[in-house]
């Protein structure tokens, strides 16, 4: 069910916006807003999500609360994209569990870790090399094979059933484009003339919050793409792990993961010091263990790689590949998911 | 108590350009602001724009804007009451100051959709007046200015000649070597401004801060400094009838007055409506608005009027009849459907052309309507509330090209003012679009460049 109170304080904001116009520079929202015949529940989604929560809009609101207009847009525009990503997942309650529980995502971290430490001494190898030498491939395979595609499926329905809802056309090669070229910058936080966003110091413009999501972001692609690489040499060459350090996977993943860490490491920082009550305060617990839980992953990734040819393997190996296992199986149900909604907005034909 | 040497009374653009100029001099500046931290920033916080000579483009404005131009359109909206020095000072010192404020991080952007006509003259503030004192607030804290909310500043103790303290509501006494007033008009002072206007003034609407009560500006005059600017007039416009009290800012403006037919209390026509386009007339009507019975009138559009002008923020009544609008305003049905029937008979056949003076009047209709003259005939009809809204106040502090503020017996050799509190010296009368942060930013910074010098 579409929650209807939160589109209506939305369209509300928008209302006493559209005649003020002062953030017309911020962001990609206002100018889409301003270009809108009529504001309607599904536009207001959308709008939700294009918003990257830079807060510029709030600072510099001169009806900001205590104000009688009551003006707070990152947090109605956050709250309406929660309220978007929990109806359109599949199914809805585990999202409502793990979008806001960051101990959830605690416990899910705890199973992933039983199950390879179990799946590891249940399943030891004969024989194998490197990491093979205690979970086979073909186990590794049976375990993440189905915990990779299965949310992903899951994840591409839940995006086409938001994309039908904000009626979201045919895409060309020039909306990929102008995505590609914002998520790149990262333009909606760059505060429309790179000064960055309003996070971690109140009205003060910082660009700390842009460039921890790019390490994020681009460390996880490097990582993901280490991964790929090393599937493709594995069954396309017969190249099979471990991977000496001048090899792609580890060129990609070492540098990724380190980039991933200190990313994700960041961006828990900063939202320590961030005002709650200009995010959709209700689900800081789970957006808190998300980012931890990205940084779990890459800190246990490049520790595993630190450990190499030590007794702690096996342990490390278990504790990595748990984390990995609960990333990709919540990524349905949690923050994760903003990526792909962020990008289908981008993406929509204005 | 304590001790400065630079003394900054208000918290808008005015004082924040006076307390960060005299601090990169290297004085001990401290700000007292009557607000609170998050209501700081009086009026400036609701600006958008302010109004920059150039001689070619600069930051975000195009082409030239030079000081004749410029000058010109002053006289034009004050038909002649300037001080033509210090008008022309603050036009050619507009220029520096625009690379001056970059530098302090004020942001510019692009004229905002549908203000393209200011885009060669007017640079707009990136997310408002608001963020513009955000930086300048953050900049006064980086270089160490002392910043005090909730000051609010009683009394100047010029006793002998001169300052020597800011007294505050609760009595502490801040003294200073030198002080820069910059607290703003009085408009939000609704008894002086009944005593000044007539008991009218009850009615209107304060479209800024509540803390802009003029009590500094009344304390100096009392103590014999010399006003300029007419102490009963403001700069009264007319807005949206529902906004608040205070505070309602920019976007209580309602802009539909050239496509309506406007009625009093009593339903009957008082102006012609099409005189000229609305940024031109707005403020005209502040005054006819507040000459009527309850200082209210009402503007009946149909739907063909609709899309013609900004969306207001509060949506209008609405009804398929014009008595149905007439009863949702509260006005007689019999009366407003008679000034609509008189107004469509005058109505003849023409071009209607919005945005520009069409042509399209009224036939034998008093008062006429000169432009835009459609009948009322296509519902659903929709009815408006208009109110006067005040923006500021002209009586001032009579200053000289150094902000130095004149007093009983000569200039006071440590007194300096600057902003809304001495604009009534430049703007006598009427309004230029973005030339109130003009003056304040000129006059700020040279205020606090002088305060500086002389405790230096
Ligand atoms: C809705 C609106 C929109 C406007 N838009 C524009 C625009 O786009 N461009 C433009 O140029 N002009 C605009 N103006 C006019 C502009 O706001 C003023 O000309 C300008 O802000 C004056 O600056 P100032 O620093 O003198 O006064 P203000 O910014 O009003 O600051 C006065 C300060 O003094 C403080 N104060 C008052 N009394 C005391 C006291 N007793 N003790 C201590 N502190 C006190 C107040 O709290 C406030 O901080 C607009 C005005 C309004 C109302
Ligand atoms: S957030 Fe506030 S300042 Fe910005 S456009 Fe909306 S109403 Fe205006
Ligand atoms: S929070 Fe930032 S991105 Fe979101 S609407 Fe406001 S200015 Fe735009």
């Amino acid at each position: 069910m579409l929650d209807n109170s939160l589109s209506d304080e939305a369209t509300r904001q928008f209302q006493i916006c559209n005649s003020c116009r002062y953030c017309e520079g911020y962001c990609d929202v206002f100018p889409q807003l301003f270009s809108l015949p009529e504001m309607s529940a599904a536009q207001a989604t959308h709008l939700a999500n294009l918003c990257h929560n830079c807060r510029g809009c709030y600072y510099a609101c001169q009806y900001a609360p205590p104000h009688e207009f009551d003006l707070n847009l990152p947090a109605v525009l956050a709250e309406l994209r929660q309220d978007t990503w929990e109806r359109h997942a599949l199914p809805q309650a585990l999202a409502r569990v793990f979008h806001a529980h960051g101990v959830a995502v605690a416990a899910a971290l705890i199973a992933g870790f039983a199950l390879l430490f179990f799946a590891m001494a249940a399943l030891r190898p004969e024989a194998g090399e490197g990491f093979y030498a205690y979970l086979s491939h073909n186990a590794m395979v049976l375990i993440f094979a189905p915990a990779f595609v299965l949310p992903l499926l899951g994840l591409a329905l839940s995006l086409r059933s938001y994309w039908r809802e904000i009626g979201g056309g045919w895409v060309t090669l020039a909306d990929l484009t102008r995505m590609g070229g914002s998520v790149a910058r990262m333009k909606n936080l760059s505060g429309g003339a790179g000064q960055g966003c309003n996070f971690e110091k109140g009205s003060r413009y910082s660009n700390a919050r842009r460039h921890a999501h790019q390490a994020t972001l681009w460390g996880f692609l490097m990582c993901f793409a280490a991964t790929s690489v090393a599937t493709l040499m594995h069954y396309g060459l017969g190249w099979e792990a471990p991977y000496p350090f001048w090899s792609p996977p580890k060129l990609l993943g070492v540098p990724g993961g380190i980039l991933l860490c200190l990313g994700t490491g960041a961006l828990a920082w900063l939202k320590l010091r961030a005002d709650p009550e200009l995010g959709a305060a209700r689900v800081w617990g789970g957006e808190m263990a998300f980012v931890l839980l990205l940084f779990t992953v890459s800190a246990t990734g490049l520790a595993l790689y630190a450990a190499t040819g030590t007794a702690a393997v096996p342990a490390l190996l278990a504790i990595h590949l748990g984390a990995v296992f609960a990333f990709f199986v919540l990524t349905p149900y949690t923050k994760m998911v903003h990526g792909f909604y962020r990008m289908a907005a981008l993406m929509r034909r204005r | 108590m304590s001790q400065y040497d630079v003394v900054v009374i208000g918290g808008g653009n005015a004082a924040l350009c006076a307390a960060i100029e005299a601090a990169e001099a290297g004085a001990d500046v401290v700000i007292l602001e009557s607000a609170p931290e998050h209501m700081r920033g009086g009026n400036s916080r609701h600006t958008r724009n302010f109004r920059c000579m150039h001689q070619g483009p600069l930051s975000v404005l195009t082409d030239t804007y030079d000081e004749a131009e410029y000058y010109e359109d002053l006289l034009r909206v004050t038909k002649g009451q300037t001080d033509p020095e210090l008008a022309r000072l603050a036009i050619r010192e507009s220029e520096t100051c625009l690379p001056w404020m970059e530098r302090h991080g004020v942001i510019f952007q692009g004229s905002l959709s549908g203000t393209l006509s200011l885009d060669r003259t007017n640079a707009f503030f990136l997310g408002g007046g608001k963020a513009l004192v955000n930086a300048y607030y953050a900049c006064a804290e980086d270089l160490g200015v002392t910043i005090r909310y909730n000051a609010e500043v009683r009394h100047i103790d010029l006793s002998e000649g001169r300052f020597s303290a800011a007294v505050l509501a609760d009595g502490t006494r801040v003294e200073g070597r030198a002080v820069v007033l910059a607290s703003g008009g009085f408009q939000a002072d609704l008894d002086w401004l009944t005593r000044a206007w007539g008991p009218e003034a009850a009615n209107f609407l304060i479209r800024g801060t509540p803390y802009n009560r003029g009590v500094v500006l009344r304390d100096v005059l009392d103590q014999g400094a010399v006003s300029v600017g007419d102490p009963t007039q403001c700069h009264c416009v007319a807005i949206d009838g529902r906004a608040p009290k205070f505070d309602g800012g920019i976007v209580t403006r309602l802009d539909c007055v050239p496509y309506a037919l406007v009625v009093n209390r009593d339903g009957a026509r008082f102006y012609d409506e099409g005189e000229d386009v609305w940024p031109k007339r707005y403020a005209i009507w502040g005054r006819l608005v507040a000459r009527q019975p309850d200082q209210i009138a009402y503007a009946i559009t149909d739907q063909k009027a609709q899309g013609l002008f900004m969306p207001p923020v509060f949506a209008p009544v609405k009804a398929d009849t014009i008595e149905g609008v007439a009863q949702l305003l509260g006005l007689s049905g019999d009366s407003l459907r008679q000034t609509v029937a008189e107004y469509n008979a005058a109505c003849r056949d023409g071009t209607f052309t919005p945005g520009v003076l069409d042509g399209l009047a009224t036939d034998g209709l008093d008062p006429p309507k000169t432009n835009w003259a459609r009948p009322l005939d296509t519902p659903p009809y929709y009815g408006y509330m208009l109110r006067p809204g005040v923006t500021f106040t002209y009586l001032g502090l009579k200053v000289t090209e150094r902000a130095q503020v004149q007093g009983a017996h000569g200039l006071l050799p440590n007194v300096w003012a600057a902003g809304e509190i001495m604009a009534g010296s430049i703007l006598g009368q009427g309004y230029l679009a973005g030339f109130g942060m003009t003056i304040g930013t000129v006059f700020g910074r040279i205020a606090g460049q002088e305060a500086a010098a002389y405790v230096g």
